[in-house]
């Protein structure tokens, strides 16, 4: 049950794009066509349960132990880099048809800030777990359930702007004003939400 | 003269925030006041000059081919200097900028800067070109920050200015930074021209 919680308050709830502001360059930069991005969303989800569960058993086995929880920014930081592009090399020889879906994308996604935001947050057990204990399975759980979300709101505001290019619109409001606007009307649809997983919580208690 | 011309590019001409739409997650996540987004945008400051200077001083060291790593690594002890100083002297501040503060290691702004102008410069224009564009991400910060507060809240660092019968919560929760970034945009462009 907690951990249909966790899908429920990390995917509609607490989105990590509309409402805690991670991953919002790739929000904006690659949503002008559905297609993109569905592979965009795709390769996030790819490389944030990986990076989750690779940066988690570091901080677990090697910060934690030898007292260097100070050196993990640096430290995570580079493991996602070197990790993006080891998935890439892996995916290219593995699975082609997966790496052209991906390709292009991969590289964008070392700078994307919801994967480090993620692995810290997991890290360090800061997240909401819905009252389970901090473990890898909540971690990954969470991890996969953020990025749907990340998924999901990119590919809605994809098609929203897909509409939007066809539409007049005032010409000081043109291009990133209005692409702004129009995240921050879906935010307000988002909000909606609020509270629906203490409720659910509730209702089956 | 010509570092002068450096620092006032990023203020105004390139501002990282209005013109170049670089580093939006913390843009968007820690104005819902102006003192937190000034403290933002100052703590972007310094690691974006200290990064500069320090690129700019290594970039005959550095192979080409691993520089991207290198500037990160450069950047992310800068970053945990940072976050242990702070943890140390303002644990509030801290504590309310939360997560955003290690994530300055993966701001574009600042690998952007080290790429585009310290890989080239020396380093004292590589300062001015940190300290205007830091300047000019901590304005804009700044400014978000006290429209969403005066709409939010009434207020703008923490001085109240309107009637709480004009409060509209939404500009502090997620969707007010959206749409009053979305207007500031609009009016910057319409100035610019």
């Amino acid at each position: 049950m907690e951990y249909i919680l966790i899908f429920i308050s990390a995917i509609f709830v607490n989105n990590v794009v509309l409402s805690q502001f991670l991953g919002i360059c790739p929000f904006l930069g690659v949503s002008k066509k559905v297609e993109t991005a569905k592979g965009m969303g795709l390769a996030v989800t790819f490389v944030l349960v990986i990076a989750t569960i690779v940066t988690y058993l570091l901080q677990i086995w090697v910060l934690n132990p030898f007292n260097l929880q100070y050196l993990q920014t640096i430290v995570f930081i580079l493991v996602i880099a070197a990790l993006v592009q080891m998935v890439e090399i892996v995916l290219k020889k593995l699975s082609p048809s997966l790496y052209q879906a991906l390709g292009v994308f991969l590289p964008l996604i070392t700078t994307n800030c919801c994967i480090l935001g993620v692995a810290i947050l997991v890290a360090n057990g800061t997240y909401n777990g819905q009252g389970l204990e901090p473990s890898l399975l909540t971690g990954v759980i969470f991890a996969l359930a953020t990025a749907l979300g990340f998924a999901l709101s990119l590919i809605v505001f994809a098609g929203l702007r897909e509409q939007l290019s066809l539409i007049r619109v005032p010409k000081g409001m043109d291009g990133m004003p209005i692409a702004l606007v129009v995240a921050g009307l879906l935010a307000l649809a988002f909000m909606g939400f609020s509270g629906i997983d203490k409720g659910i919580a509730l209702f089956f208690s | 003269m010509n570092n002068l011309k450096v620092f006032l590019n990023g203020l105004i001409k390139e501002n990282p925030t209005f013109v170049l739409l670089l580093g939006m997650c913390p843009t968007l996540g820690t104005t819902s006041s102006a003192l937190n987004g000034m403290s933002m945008g100052l703590a972007t400051t310094f690691v974006l000059i200290c990064s500069n200077i320090v690129i700019a001083l290594l970039k005959n060291l550095i192979p080409d081919k691993v520089r991207i790593p290198a500037y990160i690594v450069v950047i992310a002890s800068f970053v945990t200097l940072l976050q242990m100083l702070m943890q140390a002297y303002l644990p509030s501040l801290y504590a309310s900028l939360g997560l955003f503060i290690p994530l300055i290691v993966v701001n574009c702004i600042i690998l952007g800067r080290a790429e585009a102008f310290a890989a080239k410069n020396t380093a004292l224009p590589s300062l001015f070109d940190g300290l205007g564009m830091g300047l000019g991400f901590t304005w804009a910060l700044t400014l978000l920050g006290a429209v969403r507060e005066l709409l939010g809240t009434g207020a703008v660092f923490g001085f109240t200015l309107l009637p709480s019968s004009t409060n509209m919560l939404v500009f502090v929760l997620a969707p007010g930074a959206f749409i009053v970034l979305g207007y500031l945009i609009a009016i910057v462009n319409k100035i610019k021209k």
